[in-house]
C-alpha cells in the first residue's frame, strides 16, 4: 500500500513537472529581465535537480506542509486543501446516503418480487440511469428543479461552520442528488442480483418453514450476505464517486476539491494540483483498505476460525 | 436370476413440440399501435400545434407505446425470446456507424463552418419537415449534422482507446497471469497505482499536460481501461492455465509463446472482447465529460459532451433543443453499448457478475 | 375414531415449465394420524419431495403452480388458507426438515439465534428465555456442550451436528407434525443411522406424527408404521411397513425392496437392479406408468390406468413373495 502511494506522489509529481508554460513567466508575467524569472525559478527550488525536489516535497507533505501555491494570492496548498476537502466529502457522503437509503429497499423489493411489472420497470429504470451520463443528468435537474421549479440554488455555498445547517444542505441536496443518481442505479441492480440468489438458499426456505414472515427474512436472512457485494460495491463506487463530485462540483460553482484541482491545473499551479492530487489518492487508498476490513466482520467464515 | 433382471429397456420419451401461441389479434393490435406511436411522436415533434407540456406528454405516450406494440409485435413474429431493446440497440448503432461512415456524402446541413450557415436560422427548435431536422445551435450550424460529426469524434476516441487499452492491457494480464510470481507482483502494483488515482481526476491532470487533439485524448483514455483489462486478462489466464490443453501442449514441447498464443489467448479474447464493448461506452461518456469541462475537443469541433456544454446557462432555458439532441444521441448510444455488452458478457464471460 | 391429524385428498401438483405443463403430484391420498410415523418412498423424480412440501404449503398456488384436491391439518385444509395462515401453522403446528444441512442455516447467524428466533416470534419468549429453551432443545437433540455450540457459527459444527440443529429448530415449538425430506442423504453412514435414530426417539417421546421421504428404503423400514410406494407422481402401493416388506403387491415395491443389496448373497452375483428409467414427466406414458420397465406388464397395463384399489395400483398385483436371488 505504502509503495503504491510512493508510486502515485512520483507519477503526480513527474507529471505536472512536464507542464508546458514557465511558471515564473506566469507568476510575474511577460517582460521582466531574465534574472529575474531566474531568480524565482531558483527561490521555488525549479533550478533543482527532479529527484531533490521530489524527496523535499514528499518530506514535506509527510509533516503537512504541502507546499505553497504559484499563483496569487499564494496561499498555503494545505490551507486550501484543508478547506475545499470538507464541501467534497460532503457532497460525496451525502449522495452515497441518498443512494444507498434508495437502493436498499428498491432492491429488496425487485427481489422479493421478482419478474414482477414493477421489479422489471425498476431494471429498465436503473439500466436507463446508469446510461445517462453524470453532467447530462445534472444539468436535466437544474433544468427542473433550479430553472423551472427555483426549489433548489444552483450556485455559492453556505458552511455548515457558519452555523446555518439548514442553508448547508439547501445548498447540498441537488449536487449530492446528482451524485447519488448513478451511485443509486449500480447498488441497486447489483444488490437485486445478489439478493435473488440469495433468496434461493435453501436456509431462506428453512426460515420460511419455520413460519417467519417475508419481511423479516428479507433483514435478517438475507441481507446480511447479500451485503458483501454492496460493500464492494460500495469500494468500487469511491473512484466514481470522486469525478462525479468533480462535474458536479463544476456545475454547481460548488468550492471542492474538484474545483481546486481543475483550476489549479488550468492555471498552472502545479504545487496545488500535486499537493491535491496525493491527498485524493492518499483517501482513496485508506478507504478500500478499511473495506476490505470491513469483510471480516460481515462475514464469519472469513474470521479467524476459533474451533 | 432375479425376475427384474428381464425387464424391457424403457422406450425413449416423444420430444414435446415446442409451444407456439400465435394469436392474430396481437400480431394486428401491435401494429396498429406501432402505426399511432409514430403518429403521436411526429405529431408531437412539430412545434407549431401543440403547447411545449403537452408535446412532451404526447412524445412520452407515444414512445410508450411504441416499445409495448413494438416487443408484442416482435414477439409475435419472432418468438418468446425476442428482445425489443436489444435489436433496438444493434439497430441503433448500425445506423450511427453507417451515418458516420458515409458522412460526408450525406445531405446534411452544415456542422462546421459558421461561414456557410449565415443563412440559417439561429437557434431553430427542432422540425421534422424543415432543411434542419434537428434545429440549429446559436451559430446557425445543423444539429443533425453536428451531432453525426460529433458521434464521429466520440466513436474514434472511444474505440482506439478501447483497442489500445485492451491489446497492452490484455497482453500484460496474460503475461502476468501465465508467469505469475515476480512479473505478477510488479504489474500488480504498477495497476494499483493507476487504480489509486480516481479516473476523472487522472484525465483532467492529463488533460492540462496534453494538447486536446484526438490522437492524445485516445491515448489518455486507453490508460482509463488498461488496468481492468489487465485484471481480467490475468485472472481469465490464471482459470485456464492449469487446465490439461495447456499442460499437454508444454509436454509437447511448445514454446511459451506459442502457448500464450495458441492455447490461451482464444479463450481469453472473448471474455476481453465483452469487457471491451461495455468499456467502449464507459469512455464515450469519460471524453464526453472531459468535452463538456472544456477539457477536451475544443469547439467549433463538434462533439456531444461540447455541444451540451453550449447549452449552458440560460440559452437552455430558451432553447432546451440544444442540450437534448446531442443529449438523446448520447443516451441512445451509451445505451446500446451498454446493453449490447451486457449480453456479450453474460453469453462469453465465465465470470460475469450480473449487473 | 379420532379424526385423522393430516389427511390428503386427491392432492395433485402442477408445474408450468417453459417446456410445457408437469404434473409432479398426480392425485395422492393419504392419512396420518397423531404421533403415527410414515414413510414416502420413492427414486429421484418419483414426486416425493415436491408431495412433502406441497402437503406442507410451501408450494401452493401461484403463477406457475397449480395445486388441486386438499390437504387437511386438524380438518382445515392449508391450499385455502391465505398466506398468513398457512404461515402461522409453519413451526408451530407443522415443521420441515430439510435434507442439506450445510445449506439449511444461515452462515452468518449462530446456532442459538437459529432457535431463540422462532420462539419469540412464535411463542413471544423473552431473550432469555428463549436463550435457556434453545439450549435445552439443543440437549434433546443429543448436542454435547448445548451452551458453547449455541454461541458458534454453523460452519464450526460437523454434518451430523448440524442436521441435529435443523432437527431441534424444527421442533422448537413442539410441532404436531414433522415432514423430513431425505433427512440424511447429505450425511455419512454413520451419522445416518444416528439421525434416524433420533428422529425416531423424537416423535416417540414428543407423540408427534412424522412423515419420512426417502428413496433409500432402508431407512423406512423398521422406522415407519406405515409406508407409500411413490412412482411418477402417485401412489403406487401403501400399507403397513412390516406387511408391504414382507409381501409387496405392486412389482415395482417388489423390485425396489428385492434391489437391496444383502450380505447373504453369492459373492460376484449381479445386483439387482430396475432396468430403464424414470418416465419423463412432461409427458408419462399412458395407462400404468411402470408398465415399460414391469416384467409383469401386459396390453391391459399399457391401456388402462390402475386406480388405487386395496392400497395397491395394479391390474395384476403380485400375490406370492418373489424369488430372491435364483
Amino acid at each position: 500500500m505504502v509503495l503504491v502511494l510512493l508510486i502515485v506522489s512520483l507519477g503526480v509529481f513527474a507529471l505536472v513537472a512536464l507542464l508546458p508554460g514557465d511558471p515564473a513567466v506566469a507568476i510575474l508575467g511577460e517582460g521582466h529581465p531574465a534574472s529575474t524569472y531566474d531568480d524565482l525559478r531558483t527561490e521555488l527550488g525549479l533550478n533543482d535537480p527532479m529527484l531533490t525536489r521530489y524527496a523535499d516535497w514528499l518530506g514535506g507533505a509527510l509533516t503537512g506542509d504541502l507546499g505553497r501555491s504559484v499563483v496569487p494570492p499564494r496561499s498555503d496548498v494545505s490551507d486550501r486543501v484543508v478547506s475545499a476537502l470538507p464541501v467534497s466529502v460532503e457532497i460525496a457522503v451525502l449522495g452515497l446516503l441518498i443512494a444507498l437509503l434508495v437502493a436498499v429497499p428498491l432492491a429488496m423489493w425487485s427481489a422479493y418480487h421478482e419478474d414482477g411489472v414493477l421489479d422489471r420497470m425498476i431494471s429498465a429504470g436503473t439500466f436507463a440511469v446508469l446510461s445517462v451520463p453524470g453532467f447530462l443528468a445534472g444539468l436535466l435537474l437544474i433544468m427542473v428543479f433550479v430553472n423551472a421549479l427555483d426549489w433548489f440554488p444552483r450556485s455559492e455555498w453556505v458552511r455548515i461552520s457558519d452555523g446555518d445547517l439548514l442553508g448547508n444542505l439547501h445548498h447540498a441536496f441537488l449536487p449530492a442528488l446528482t451524485v447519488a443518481l448513478v451511485e443509486l442505479a449500480m447498488f441497486t441492480r447489483v444488490l437485486r442480483s445478489d439478493l435473488i440468489v440469495t433468496l434461493r438458499e435453501d436456509y431462506i426456505l428453512a426460515a420460511r418453514a419455520k413460519g417467519m414472515p417475508p419481511l423479516r427474512i428479507l433483514f435478517t436472512d438475507a441481507l446480511r450476505p447479500s451485503s458483501f457485494s454492496l460493500v464492494t460495491l460500495l469500494g468500487l463506487s469511491l473512484g466514481r464517486l470522486i469525478g462525479s463530485t468533480v462535474i458536479v462540483e463544476y456545475l454547481f460553482s460548488l468550492p471542492g476539491m474538484g474545483s481546486l484541482v481543475v483550476n489549479a491545473a488550468n492555471q498552472g499551479d502545479f504545487p496545488m494540483v500535486q499537493g491535491a492530487v496525493l491527498v485524493i489518492a492518499v483517501i482513496y487508498v485508506l478507504i478500500n483498505a478499511g473495506i476490505d476490513l470491513s469483510y471480516g466482520y460481515l462475514d464469519p467464515r472469513t474470521r479467524k476460525a476459533h474451533v | 436370476m432375479s425376475e427384474t433382471a428381464l425387464l424391457p429397456a424403457a422406450p425413449e420419451a416423444p420430444a414435446v413440440p415446442a409451444a407456439r401461441g400465435r394469436s392474430a389479434r396481437v400480431l394486428v393490435l401491435s401494429i396498429a399501435g406501432l402505426v399511432a406511436s409514430v403518429a403521436m411522436i411526429l405529431l408531437s415533434a412539430s412545434p407549431d400545434y401543440f403547447v411545449t407540456t403537452l408535446r412532451l406528454v404526447v412524445a412520452a405516450a407515444g414512445v410508450a407505446l411504441m416499445v409495448v406494440s413494438g416487443s408484442a409485435l416482435g414477439r409475435q413474429l419472432f418468438g418468446p425470446a425476442f428482445d425489443l431493446s436489444f435489436w433496438f440497440s444493434v439497430a441503433w448503432l448500425l445506423l450511427l456507424g453507417l451515418a458516420v461512415t458515409f458522412a460526408p456524402w450525406l445531405p446534411f446541413g452544415e456542422h462546421l463552418d459558421v461561414a456557410n450557415s449565415l443563412d440559417q436560422p439561429i437557434n431553430a427548435s427542432p422540425d421534422p419537415f424543415s432543411a434542419n431536422p434537428l434545429g440549429t445551435n446559436l451559430f446557425g450550424l445543423d444539429l443533425l449534422a453536428r451531432s453525426v460529426y460529433g458521434a464521429r469524434s466520440s466513436l474514434v476516441i472511444a474505440v482506439t482507446a478501447v483497442v489500445i487499452g485492451t491489446v497492452i492491457g490484455g497482453a500484460i494480464g496474460m503475461v502476468a497471469g501465465y508467469f505469475q510470481k515476480s512479473v505478477d507482483r510488479v504489474v500488480g502494483i504498477f495497476t494499483n497505482s493507476l487504480l489509486a488515482v480516481p479516473p476523472l481526476i487522472l484525465l483532467i491532470a492529463l488533460a492540462t499536460v496534453l494538447e486536446p487533439r484526438i490522437r492524445n485524448i485516445a491515448f489518455a483514455l486507453s490508460l482509463l481501461t488498461i488496468p481492468g483489462m489487465v485484471r481480467l486478462a490475468r485472472a481469465t489466464t490464471m482459470l485456464y492455465a492449469p487446465r490439461e490443453f495447456v499442460v499437454a501442449a508444454r509436454a509437447l514441447g511448445a514454446t511459451r509463446v506459442r502457448i500464450l498464443f495458441r492455447e490461451l489467448l482464444p479463450n481469453v479474447l472473448l471474455p476481453i472482447v465483452s469487457l471491451a464493448i461495455v468499456m467502449i461506452s464507459i469512455l464515450i461518456v469519460a471524453e464526453a465529460s472531459l468535452s463538456f469541462l472544456g477539457l477536451g475537443i475544443e469547439p467549433p469541433e463538434p462533439t456531444w459532451g461540447n455541444m451540451i456544454a453550449e447549452g449552458e446557462g440560460t440559452v437552455f432555458e430558451d432553447h432546451p433543443h440544444i442540450v437534448l439532441v446531442p443529449g438523446t444521441f448520447l443516451f441512445l448510444t451509451v445505451f446500446a453499448f451498454n446493453l449490447v455488452g451486457e449480453k456479450a458478457r453474460r453469453r462469453w464471460d465465465p465470470r460475469s457478475v450480473k449487473l | 375414531m379420532t379424526a385423522p391429524l393430516l389427511e390428503v385428498d386427491d392432492l395433485r401438483t402442477r408445474f408450468l415449465t417453459p417446456r410445457g405443463p408437469m404434473v409432479a403430484v398426480d392425485g395422492v391420498s393419504l392419512t396420518l394420524a397423531a404421533g403415527e410415523t410414515l414413510g414416502i418412498v420413492g427414486e429421484s423424480g418419483s414426486g416425493k419431495s415436491v408431495l412433502g412440501r406441497t402437503i406442507m404449503g410451501l408450494i401452493t398456488n401461484g403463477p406457475t403452480t397449480t395445486v388441486t384436491g386438499a390437504v387437511r391439518v386438524d380438518g382445515a385444509d392449508i391450499h385455502q388458507l391465505t398466506p398468513q395462515g398457512r404461515r402461522a401453522l409453519w413451526g408451530t403446528k407443522i415443521a420441515m426438515v430439510f435434507q442439506d444441512p450445510m445449506t439449511s442455516l444461515n452462515p452468518t447467524k449462530r446456532v442459538g439465534t437459529h432457535l431463540s428466533e422462532s420462539l419469540r416470534f412464535h411463542r413471544g419468549l423473552s431473550r432469555g428465555a428463549a436463550r435457556t429453551r434453545a439450549v435445552e432443545l439443543l440437549k434433546l437433540v443429543g448436542i454435547p456442550e448445548p451452551e458453547r455450540r449455541a454461541g458458534q457459527y454453523p460452519h464450526e459444527l460437523s454434518g451430523g451436528m448440524r442436521q441435529r440443529v435443523v432437527i431441534a429448530m424444527a421442533l422448537a415449538c413442539d410441532p404436531k407434525l414433522l415432514i423430513a425430506d431425505e433427512p440424511t442423504t447429505a450425511l455419512d453412514v454413520t451419522v445416518q443411522k444416528q439421525i434416524l435414530d433420533l428422529l425416531q426417539s423424537l416423535a416417540e417421546r414428543l407423540q408427534m406424527a412424522t412423515i419420512l421421504i426417502s428413496h433409500d428404503l432402508g431407512t423406512v423400514s423398521g422406522r415407519t408404521d406405515r409406508v407409500a410406494v411413490m412412482y411418477a407422481g402417485r401412489v403406487v402401493e401403501s400399507g403397513e411397513t412390516r406387511d408391504v416388506f414382507a409381501q409387496p403387491r405392486h412389482p415395482y415395491s417388489g423390485a425396489l425392496i428385492e434391489s437391496i443389496p444383502r450380505l447373504d448373497a453369492a459373492s460376484h452375483s449381479l445386483l439387482p437392479a430396475i432396468v430403464g428409467q424414470p418416465p419423463n414427466m412432461l409427458n408419462p406414458p399412458s395407462g400404468c406408468r411402470f408398465a415399460p420397465r414391469c416384467a409383469f406388464a401386459q396390453d391391459r397395463c399399457r391401456t388402462e390406468t390402475p386406480a388405487l384399489v386395496d392400497d395397491v395400483a395394479c391390474h395384476f398385483p403380485l400375490t406370492q413373495a418373489l424369488e430372491v436371488h435364483a
